[in-house]
């Protein structure tokens, strides 16, 4: 096991369970491919991102890892939650919006290229937003609108859905009394919940989380977190974060950014514990941000 | 004078002054407007509410009670002295009062026998001459009676007015008939209009130059929306003076309201149920139609109230598309002649599709119109005022009352939608 940051792994090689991630990004010598032991799921492959005129992304790369946690800590306005939206295309919705170079490919397929279908791709890569954002619909009808889009409206396949992705949110016990009440009337570590379970109804493979706990008390937060630990079992997830300590309870790999670019990726452990980076040590140590 | 002294004395200065001045002028321009507000409501209502409480009459069937104002047609008064009475009756009451001339009996050959030829010769004789037939009396005409045994010659001072008696139905139904189609036809072009503009279009100087053109529509005099829809829809669309003319027309005069309406109501939902939505694998037009518009729909209906009052209350626009001053039939009182369905078994499928066709190609009366023609188009007299008033009585409690309509079914769709 290295503890060098240049150390590369094979991903072939069977090592140790856990991920040993090890990349410093100022060493361009690098294969990306072989830095964590687990497979690839997404690949974003030196991304430069604008908004209209201004360069939000600067040449971004690196490999997010299957049925991982992988948090994206930095100040705000570093380009956390750009990248997030990128990975589902989220951004499209921003007029002038552009990726400038590079490319992200999701199981091997160049999301940005004109055959994708972005119906489609969101429907792998589902999203959980800062901002809990149930409809003002029934419990029920929140978790099984993705399903009725798709066309989906045998009661009891939709019923089996609403009890399963409640149960993976663990929001069932809560709510099966009130499945036709309106989801307005969950606390808000409810709600954030039931957007959760309103995500994994569509069985999404990758769980984009846009800063889930900013609006939530620490007993919701904790919830949630859990929540992210059972999550992991079946899915990847990607949590952009400024809670450095969520970061470091739930993730496995964290990415630190810093003005619209990745300044260092690696174990959460060794992110928090032995960064190689400066400027993450002053972040991660409250100097600055 | 007390000469309280402390720091915080109250001064007589020229900044107290003004702020006494500015407060009391506002209050006071404010008060004049109400004022005047209160002064033109009751005028209508003491002037109009008697037209239409007096017309109540019993009936002897179903609902007992009928209006005669609100429920017939105009028609022309009657004013002439009977006898050396003044009696008022409205055209049909008139008619029935004087009832048919008989037709004049055939004009006969006139067959008085030619006088016998006095014989002058004989008259000597001593016997007294027989006295000569009496020539036909000067002919003092008998009267001819009517069917209703009138003498037409008791009638006299005959005057009529039009309009100044009878109802306003036709009107009514009319103005009720112009507001449902042309809000209809507005919220429909402009709802699908806002939704582009907001949620489709790329945001540029091309787009806001169309808003801005849209916004712009608003300030046009509304004569200009009555002779654009002339030239469009009743000349060169051929559709006529109908309903259908004066829906589009009314509509496209609303329609700026509507679309800046809508566009700020799609724009009060949050950006969350949007994303959520697309988030979800939704397509943009599902996550329109399914999320976002039900919940801008409270918001565009209330702009939509003001669109109504607009709508009932132009006279302009409908002037030369939808109105008439009078017509005879109301527009679902359709005749369609059997000579008008294509022969074979299935003509009659085309019933429904002719009646609607001339439900919609059919011209109104509308309240507001009828206000200006009893207004300014007749002989002002002191029968005309009843009618005016009347009308326009009922005209506010018809605006009032879809008004009403439209924020109930807003608060219902509200209630129902709350986020």
């Amino acid at each position: 096991m290295s503890t060098s940051p240049t150390t590369i792994m094979d991903e072939t090689t069977p090592t140790a369970q856990s991920v040993e991630v090890v990349m410093n990004p100022a060493s361009p010598a690098l294969d990306k491919s072989s830095r964590f032991n687990a497979p690839t799921i997404i690949d974003i492959d030196n991304v430069d991102f604008y908004y209209g005129q201004s360069k939000a992304l600067h040449g971004i790369n690196f490999p997010i890892k299957e049925k991982l946690v992988t948090a994206f800590i930095g100040p705000s306005g570093c380009g956390k939650s750009t990248l997030l939206r990128c990975l589902n295309r989220m951004n499209d919705l921003v007029d002038g919006t552009r990726i400038g170079a590079g490319s992200i490919k999701i199981s091997g397929v160049d999301i940005y290229d004109p055959s994708v279908d972005v119906i489609e791709l969101r429907k792998r890569v589902g999203m959980v937003f800062q901002k809990s954002n149930p409809f003002p619909k029934s419990i029920y009808e929140n978790i099984v609108y993705g399903l009725r889009l798709q066309g989906i409206n045998q009661k009891a396949r939709l019923d089996e859905t609403v009890e399963r992705s409640l149960r993976g949110a663990a929001l069932w016990d809560e709510v099966r009394d009130r499945l036709h009440t309106s989801a307005l009337g969950l606390s808000g570590g409810q709600q954030q919940r039931l957007c959760i379970a309103r995500a994994i109804a569509v069985e999404p493979e990758i769980i984009l989380m846009d800063e889930p706990c900013s609006a939530l008390d620490p007993i919701a937060t904790v919830k949630v977190e859990e929540l992210i630990h059972q999550l992991k079992q079946n899915y990847t997830i990607v949590i952009v974060t400024h809670n450095m300590q969520q970061a470091g309870r739930c993730s496995d790999i964290t990415a630190f950014f810093y003005m619209g670019r990745l300044i260092e990726i690696d174990t959460t452990e060794k992110i928090f514990t032995n960064p190689s980076q400066r400027q993450t040590e002053d972040y991660i140590s409250g100097r600055f941000g | 004078m007390t000469a309280r002294t402390h720091p915080f004395q109250r001064k007589a200065n020229l900044a107290s002054f003004q702020e006494r001045v500015v407060f009391w002028s506002l209050r006071a321009f404010t008060y004049i407007i109400l004022l005047f507000g209160v002064c033109i409501f009751s005028i209508i209502i003491i002037k109009g509410a008697p037209t239409v409480f007096d017309s109540f009459r019993v009936t002897g069937s179903f609902p007992f009670i009928s209006n005669d104002f609100l429920f017939t047609k105009p028609q022309t008064l009657h004013v002439f002295k009977y006898k050396g009475e003044i009696k008022q009756m409205a055209a049909d009451d008139y008619y029935a009062f004087v009832g048919q001339t008989p037709a004049p009996p055939p004009a006969e050959i006139p067959t008085t026998p030619p006088a016998p030829a006095p014989d002058a010769n004989a008259a000597p004789s001593g016997v007294a001459p027989v006295a000569p037939v009496a020539p036909a009396p000067p002919a003092i005409p008998v009267p001819i009676l009517t069917t209703t045994g009138i003498n037409p010659d008791d009638i006299t001072e005959h005057e009529t007015y039009s309009y100044a008696a009878g109802g306003i139905w036709p009107q009514i139904v009319g103005t009720v008939l112009l507001v449902i189609g042309s809000m209809t036809v507005a919220l429909i072009l402009g709802i699908f209009s806002a939704v582009y503009l907001s949620e489709y279009s790329k945001q540029g100087p091309f787009i806001s130059a169309i808003r801005l053109a849209i916004v712009n529509l608003a300030g046009v005099p509304s004569i200009v929306f009555g002779l654009f829809g002339f030239g469009i829809f009743v000349l060169a669309f051929g559709w006529n003076v109908s309903l259908m003319a004066g829906w589009f027309t009314l509509a496209f005069m609303i329609l700026p309201v509507i679309i800046t309406a809508s566009e700020e109501s799609l724009r009060a939902v949050p950006q969350g149920f949007r994303q959520g939505s697309l988030a979800l694998g939704a397509t943009k037009w599902q996550t329109i139609w399914q999320n976002v518009l039900p919940y801008a729909l409270p918001g565009i209906l209330t702009s939509s109230v003001l669109g109504i009052a607009r709508v009932a209350g132009e006279t302009a626009p409908i002037l030369f598309t939808a109105a008439y001053a009078t017509s005879d039939k109301l527009p679902w009182e359709i005749t369609i002649t059997p000579d008008r369905l294509s022969s074979g078994a299935l003509g009659y499928l085309e019933y429904p599709f002719l009646w609607i066709h001339d439900f919609v190609f059919h011209g109104v009366n509308a309240l507001p119109y009828h206000i200006y023609v009893v207004s300014s188009k007749i002989p002002q007299n002191e029968y005309t005022e009843r009618v005016q008033y009347g009308t326009a009585f009922v005209f506010l409690g018809v605006v009032m009352t879809i008004a009403l309509a439209s924020i109930l079914l807003r608060t219902r769709l509200r209630n129902r939608l709350k986020w």
